[in-house]
């Protein structure tokens, strides 16, 4: 049985060789669409969290988001904005959004409510404005955290996307629904596609956490420590 | 694969004859024959999933304890495990193990390993100094440390990572379905593919409170293990 298993392996790095042109199209859909929903999840989540944290409200809201956002399965989700929305593209964003703001939104709170105080009033002795503490403060201290929950909204999103199939979302995942197109060689090369993308997007975004962090606060994030997020 | 999901329409209300959106006369007469028999393989994926990963992670979280360099390589390996999609892992491991209910266990029970280790391992690391000096004190060995100290005291950081490993393992064993007709993700799959709303939303909604209330009960399990935590914020 697993000499049949590694035969499959050898078959779908064939497939990936073979049918490059096919898997770099439903990869490039998948970027496309992971993108798309990821901006707009950030353009939503990360003003009302910033804003929830600077003013130190909100927090109940604020921090269970996360919790039901992991308790809500992508399939039930997309499968619900199905009956809504029918198939297609605007579920499936809609999904993708609903699932990736909760991470990014309860992150960018806990990030901004969390900067030492005593930093927040040398800011206001300096004589800054509300906006300026905000702009120049707060936000650059969150940054590391704010970015860890965009991290895990990435990865979730790459995930979610390949579920997403089933309503018409494109993408990876149009593959890995589709045995009886693609047979266990496709969906194989489609999963290591997609499980490359989702690491790639996770190291990536990694990197970006690192890049944004200020000097001081460097050396409290580690490379290989992915927040609790949840899995799809 | 999929399970009949659709009644006959000859006998069906006009509710489900018109696919409105929840039909009660519908879940009524599935509860028995499609709902209930779903959520107990549900139940059992989950059960089987965090027990088998909550074993493995205790032992591996014991170990890391007292060889410090295990640590670095089991969160690594549990952390590449948890970024792949499951479906993606699902049918990476189809070729080795079959459209089988292992393939769905080997990979539900492999999510949760990151969630419980990490929790462990802290909990066993929030000791205070002055605890186990006291320990050593009072002359316990290692071994008594351990089982008497540091594992009590690591029970609330335990029960918390059973928390999130429960909640997201019951959303995650939705997607088996695509592998195994088992749990709710069979009649959600089953109902998509034929576009009947009321058989989505209700297994749907009995995923997420079956999250809900296991949640729930094990907030009430750590009260109940942990009498002196309560008793602390009660004061």
């Amino acid at each position: 049985m697993i000499l049949a298993g590694l035969d499959v392996f050898a078959n779908s790095l064939d497939f990936i060789v073979d049918r490059r042109e096919l898997l770099l199209e439903k990869t490039w859909e998948h970027v496309e669409l992971s993108i798309a929903a990821l901006l707009l999840s950030i353009l939503i989540a990360v003003p009302i969290g910033v804003v929830l944290g600077h003013l130190h409200r909100g927090s109940f809201l604020a921090v269970n988001l996360a919790n039901i956002g992991r308790a809500l399965p992508t399939l039930v989700v997309i499968a619900v904005g199905f009956t809504i929305f029918g198939i297609g593209y605007t579920n499936v964003i809609v999904a993708l959004v609903i699932l990736g703001v909760p991470p990014i939104l309860t992150n960018a709170y806990v990030a901004v409510d969390e900067v030492d105080r005593d930093a927040v009033e040398a800011a206001r002795g300096m004589g800054m404005t509300p906006l300026q503490v905000l702009l120049r403060v707060e936000v650059p201290l969150a940054l590391p955290l704010l970015f860890a929950g965009i991290r895990t909204a990435a990865v979730f999103i790459v995930a979610t996307a390949t579920i997403a199939a089933i309503a018409g979302g494109g993408g990876l995942g149009d593959i890995l629904v589709n045995q009886a197109a693609y047979r266990v060689e496709g969906l194989v090369a489609a999963a290591l596609c997609v499980s490359a993308l989702a690491l790639a997007a996770d190291g990536l975004l990694g990197l970006v956490q690192r890049w944004v962090t200020p000097a001081g606060l460097k050396q409290q994030i580690s490379t290989f420590e992915p927040d609790v997020r949840p899995v799809v | 694969m999929a399970e009949p999901v659709l009644p006959d329409f000859g006998e069906a209300s006009d509710c489900v004859a018109e696919n409105r959106f929840f039909c009660t006369d519908w879940v009524r007469e599935n509860w028995d024959p499609v709902l209930q028999p779903a959520l107990v393989q549900h139940i059992y994926l989950t059960a089987i999933a965090v027990g088998v990963g909550f074993v493995i992670s205790l032992g591996a979280a014991l170990l890391a304890h007292r060889l410090r360099y295990v640590e670095r390589p089991v969160a690594i390996v549990a952390a590449v495990i948890y970024t792949i999609p499951s479906l993606a892992l699902f049918q990476l491991l189809v070729p080795v193990t079959g459209l089988t209910v292992t393939t769905v266990e080997i990979a539900l029970v492999g999510y949760t390993v990151l969630i419980l280790f990490r929790n462990t391992l802290a909990g066993l690391r929030s000791v205070p100094a002055e605890v186990l000096e006291a320990a050593r004190g009072m002359g316990l060995t290692r071994n008594q440390t351990l089982l008497r100290v540091e594992l009590p005291l690591a029970v609330p950081a335990i029960i918390a990572g059973l928390r999130i490993a429960v909640v997201s393992t019951i959303a995650l064993a939705t997607v088996a379905a695509f592998v195994v007709s088992k749990g709710l993700g069979g009649p959600i799959l089953g109902a998509l593919r034929l576009d009947f709303r009321t058989e989505i939303i209700a297994a749907g909604a009995l995923a997420v409170g079956l999250a809900i209330v296991a949640d729930g009960l094990l907030v009430l399990l750590q009260r109940a293990v942990t009498p002196w935590a309560t008793a602390r914020t009660a004061t």
